[in-house]
């Protein structure tokens, strides 16, 4: 059975369901296009490869940050809304990878009507490239 | 021994120059649709997704103010003696939904710059809070960046 957004039945552990992203060029040109990020990693691969030793275009930071914050934000959807996000991008992914999102419930507040987070992305590796943690108030 | 000289934490509680922007309907479908979002009031472009201000305030920069690896110079920060960035984080709190038709203000402020000895030398530390509120004063969000240089 999938994870309520119902804070009253809603316990700590309890886990989210998982997403995977497998971004591609046009995705990742379209992000950095609404940001205005000329960043020639996320779209040169010779620059990316030969001058930086990436091996591949590389994902944009705040795109898995974005992503992580979709998996809370598309579990509550209505019901509530994200007070608090926070993730650090620790290692690079890249075009071509398949990316996962999830995590579990660490703490909730009955009184504040807010649940807490531990968030993850992972690669195919299974490193975790980008952990975070959200907080949601349930309305 | 540190790598930060008086000169460069001087910078600490620099702020830039307070940006005004208008959300468009079309830029949070833009956000909305690059990010995959499924949720119909962001695919629609009436309320804005939560990471939907990185857009939003990200600088525009002329082409010719580039550096070759197409990235903008950011004015509000000092030369720093380290220059490889490794990491960066985002540590945002939410105070009001962002909509088509708001007018909101970004006020970005370098609040630290700090050092630490890591296991292959020296790594610098920056923060940068951005305060985004509407034109009448009601916070919309406060996000703290920091970055690692080594």
């Amino acid at each position: 059975m999938s994870l309520q957004p119902n804070i009253d039945t809603l316990k700590i552990g309890d886990a989210l369901p998982e997403t995977h992203y497998t971004p591609d060029n046009i995705q990742l040109f379209f992000y950095n296009a609404i940001l205005w990020n000329a960043h020639r990693i996320h779209f040169d691969l010779p620059y990316a490869t030969d001058v930086e030793g990436y091996k591949g275009l590389v994902i944009a930071g705040p795109m898995l940050g974005d992503w992580l914050a979709q998996a809370v934000d598309n579990w509550i959807g209505d019901r509530g809304m994200v007070q608090r996000v926070e993730y650090s991008n620790r290692m690079a992914s890249f075009i071509g990878e398949t990316l996962t999102t999830g995590g579990t419930v660490t703490a909730i507040n009955p009184q504040a009507r807010t649940a807490d987070f531990e968030l993850f992305m992972k690669n195919e590796a299974g490193d975790v490239i980008t952990p975070g943690k959200v907080t949601v108030r349930f309305d | 021994m540190g790598v930060l000289t008086g000169d460069v934490l001087a910078y600490i509680g620099r702020k830039a120059p307070p940006r005004t922007e208008v959300v468009t309907r079309r830029d949070i479908r833009k956000y909305a649709i690059a990010t995959g979002q499924t949720q119909k009031k962001y695919v629609d472009g009436d309320v804005a997704p939560p990471l939907f201000h990185v857009a939003l305030f990200w600088d525009v920069v002329p082409i010719n103010e580039l550096s070759p690896d197409g990235v903008s110079v950011d004015k509000l920060l000092p030369k720093f003696p380290l220059e490889k960035a490794m990491a960066g984080g985002l540590d945002i709190q939410y105070h009001n939904r962002i909509r088509a038709g708001d007018v909101l203000i970004g006020n970005r402020t370098l609040t630290n710059i700090y050092e630490k000895e890591g296991r292959s030398g020296a790594l610098i530390f920056y923060e940068v809070v951005l305060e985004v509120i509407r034109e009448d004063g009601t916070p919309v969000l406060t996000e703290k960046t920091t970055r690692l240089l080594r």
